[in-house]
Parts: structure tokens; sequence; C-alpha cells
């Protein structure tokens, strides 16, 4: 088995990374695969209690990579999910404390294993930015509808293109259909426009997901969740299947021109 | 000249260990004064690799050994030896010594930065020439030249295009752009969709209205003083 690593990212905090990767990875396991997410935070570690798996960690992340324990040590088993493992970022260290090599041994490690190894990576583009990319066959970056989150995952898709890990996929966050209808807010197509990679999933604002992130359950495993189902789509896309874009969210105008810029970008590729 | 200033000893880490300078006076009392400092500073210089310049001062063999071995009975590797006298060159080289360090300053900035446009190259160009870059700059990438710079892609917010002469955008121009960096009046922007952050040309700033009409080609320019922006067009 040669298993997949994908890296959570976006440049700026509070877009939703961590509660991407949570829901992402548990909608891959939901779909039959091989999971196990990673905490690349380390120093500020959540995943864990989005997972609400927090009061089962015994060993983390710097554990492995300073030799205390082996990986599958450090892996926690889902609640819910058979296929689904977390492996946790210390608390107590800082960044420092994981090298970019370091990502890429687990990581190889973990591919013999897992079908997909999905990374949340720290906000920022140092030292901690640099380790979760490392070991990534593909990045996906995190954004929200506003003008400094879109401006840091412009930085980010750059930075990723240097690194030779691009193109990028792209996922807009917290989309508040009203508000665009309305004009209010910086368009997914405005965004699109900016950032020319592939869209590969559109996130409702909800207030839903707050409530499953305190609770520790992913919204991803709730069957009439709109936004479960935003995220199902989104680890469908990543397996490589073609999801269209659901008309429910947003009216014809909106999904047009949407649709005219993916069709102008996949030109513009080719 | 018998007293040497200790003060006058500089130590920075370069990429290959680090790099010793001496002050002026003779060489005794230099290397005296050197190894005074290197024990100093012994349990913090422990281990050290030490490229010492010694600038102009003529070293032999037998005193460039004698250096050697002071530098390793104070704990430190003596790794290379510069100067710009041939004799001591030639007495470092042929004890193994290295007589050339390659400037890392700007390859480990390069790299820290995350500068993917090759800067250095661009240095010999003349104010006639020009660059052509054919992909989209997003934020954080910086294109500098001399000389004229065209741009076949966007300019995203947070990119910054700057050069002696004129920018040309085959694209949307939306980071920030100097044409006449080096204060020619005369220099010009255009772009297909000019509408950047802010727009220079040579000492003017211009912050352009963020209300647009209908997108089209533009060109800017200063004249009279200010700086315009008219549309492009053919004849």
């Amino acid at each position: 088995m040669t298993g997949r690593v994908i890296t959570i990212t976006s440049g700026k905090g509070g877009v939703g990374k961590t509660t991407a990767t949570a829901n992402i990875s548990a909608a891959l396991a939901d779909m039959g695969h091989k999971v196990v997410c990673m905490d690349a935070d380390i120093g500020l570690r959540n995943l864990d209690v989005v997972l609400g798996l927090e009061n089962r960690i015994v060993y983390d992340l710097v554990d492995v990579v300073e030799g205390r324990c082996k990986v599958r040590q450090a892996m926690i088993r889902d609640k819910r999910l058979e296929e689904l493992y977390l492996i946790p970022a210390a608390q107590t260290r800082d960044k420092n404390a994981v090298a970019p090599k370091d990502m890429v041994r687990i990581c190889d490690e973990l591919r013999q294993d897992f079908d997909y190894i999905v990374i949340d990576s720290p906000a920022g583009i140092e030292r901690g930015f640099k380790n979760a990319i490392a070991p990534a066959d593909e990045v996906v970056i995190i954004t929200n509808p506003e003008v400094s989150a879109v401006r840091d995952a412009d930085r980010i898709i750059g930075l990723v293109e240097a690194e030779q890990k691009g193109p990028a996929k792209l996922v807009v966050n917290r989309i508040n259909t009203e508000m665009v209808e309305r004009g209010d807010m910086l368009a997914v197509a405005d965004v699109l426009e900016l950032l020319a990679v592939e869209l590969i999933g559109i996130v409702p604002d909800d207030s839903a997901v707050l409530v499953s992130t305190n609770k520790g359950a992913p919204i991803a495993l709730e069957p009439k969740s709109k936004t479960g189902q935003a995220f199902r789509d989104i680890a469908r896309r990543l397996t490589g299947e073609e999801v269209p874009f659901s008309a429910s969210n947003g009216n014809e105008g909106f999904l047009g021109r949407l649709s005219k810029l993916i069709g102008t970008k996949e030109g513009r590729n080719a | 000249m018998t007293d040497v200033d200790a003060t006058q000893i500089d130590i920075k880490g370069i990429r290959e260990g680090l790099l010793v300078t001496l002050g002026e006076g003779d060489w005794p009392q230099l290397e005296q004064a050197l190894m005074g400092e290197l024990q100093r500073r012994g349990d913090f210089l422990k281990g050290a690799k030490l490229i010492i310049n010694v600038d102009a001062h003529e070293l032999n063999v037998a005193s460039m050994s004698r250096l050697r071995d002071q530098v390793t009975d104070s704990g430190q590797l003596l790794w290379g030896v510069l100067s710009s006298s041939a004799q001591t060159e030639r007495s470092a080289q042929l004890m193994g010594l290295a007589t050339r360090i390659h400037d890392g300053s700007r390859e480990a900035e390069a790299e820290d930065a995350e500068e993917y446009y090759e800067e250095a190259a661009l240095q010999d160009l003349g104010p006639d020439s020009g660059i052509l870059v054919r992909r989209t700059l997003r934020s954080g990438a910086s294109v500098h030249s001399p000389g004229h710079i065209t741009i076949i892609g966007d300019v995203n917010p947070g990119a910054e295009v700057i050069a002696g002469g004129n920018v040309v955008v085959w694209g949307r121009l939306r980071g920030l752009v100097h044409a006449g960096a080096n204060g020619d009046e005369g220099a010009i922007v255009c772009a297909m969709d000019l509408a950047p952050t802010q727009l220079r040309i040579a000492g003017h700033i211009a912050i352009p209205p963020s209300e647009r009409g209908e997108i089209s080609p533009e060109i800017a320019r200063v004249q009279a003083g200010q700086v315009i922006a008219e549309n492009w067009t053919l004849g």
C-alpha cells in the first residue's frame, strides 16, 4: 500500500484548517479508506480536541521523532470510525522539536499501512508550515471569503509552488450564500479569479460546525447536514472522483459565474 | 605599533563556519590577540571551524602551521585562511586549508526569503536590457531588474515589481509596481488591467482609485509632475 499524504494549510490562522482536517479525514475513513491524521501544530495542538480524543493521548508526534515510542504507539484510534487514527502534536514543546526530514520519515513509514495521511498544518509560513508540507503529495489550501485570508492563501500557493508541491487545491470555507447574493462578501468567483487554482470545495458558514467541534464529533459524519455533505464532497474529490458542485448552495447567477470560471481555468491549463 | 586591541577582532558566523577578521597591527601581536580572544571565548567557540582573514600579512608554511597548532590547542579547527597575499595563500594551500569561501550570504538569504527569482543573475543587465517573467507573481514574490520588466501573467496584491526601466504586464496588475526606480521620469507602466495597490514612477507615488469603470488596457506615465493613467489604444 502506498498512501497519499495530503497537507491542509492556509497561512492565516482561524480559517478552519483543523476543522477541515478532522472532517476530511473522517469522511475519507467513512468511505472505507484507512486514514491517519496528524497534528503538526506542535505547541498549540487541537486536532485531538476537535476529534474528541484528547483524553486518550499517551504519546505524541515529538515522542515519535525523538524515539521514545514507535509510530504505532502514538496513534489513537477514533471512537466512531474503525479506520481513522490520530497522531497528536506535543503540547509542551515547540515547532523546532520537529524537522521537515522527520516528517518525511514518519510519513514514509505510514504510507505502507494507510491510504491517506492527512496533516493539519499550523498557521504561518515558518518551520511548522515547512514541516507540514515537506512530506506532502498534495496540498489543500483553506481560505475564507475575506481579503486577508485570500491574500495569505495567495502567498502560501506561491510557497507551495516554490517547494514543488503544487499546484495546490483550494477550499473556500465559511461561505454565507445570502451575503454573497447581496454582494457583501468576496464571492467564491472573486477568490478563484485571484488565486487561479483548482477549487475542490465550498463549505457554508454553519453554526452547527461550532457545535460539532465542541462536541468532538465531526459534522462530516452527520448524513443530513449540508455542511457535512460539503466535506464529504471534498473527500470524494480528493480521491479523484468527479463531484459536481451542488446547486443548493447558491443562486443560478453565482453558480453560473463559478462554473464559467472553473471552465476558463481548465482551458487555461490545457 | 605594539599594542593590539582585542576588540578589533571580529568573529561572525558564515555558512562554512566562523569568519574571523583581524584588526590592524603586526602579525605576532595580531596572532597573540587572536589566541587571547579564542581562549577568552573558549567554551563558546569550542569545536568551531575557523576561517581567518589575515589580510595582507605574509605567512610562510612554518608560521601558518604554528597558527594551526595553536588554534587546535585552544579547541577550534583552522579550516581556512583568507589573504590578499599570494605567499600566504600558497602556504595555506600547501597545508590543505581553504583559501576561498563562497559568498553564502546572498544564497542563504534567498533560501530564507523564499525568493524564487534569481535576482543575482539580473545584476549584470544594463539599463537597456529587460527580463521576461512568464508566470503569475503571487503575494510575497518580487522581481527586480535595473532594466525593463515584462510579465506575462498577473501580479497579485502583495507581490512587487521594481524596474529601472519600464514595466509591462500582460495580465492584471494588482500588486506594487515601481518603474524608473533609479530616477527615470520617462518610465511607463502598462497593464491589461492596471489596478496596482501602489504605482510608483521614479520619485512619484500614486494610489489608483478603488472605484473603477470598465476594465481596459491602460498606460501610466508622469506628466507635469503627476502620475496619470490613460487608455492604451491602437494608433
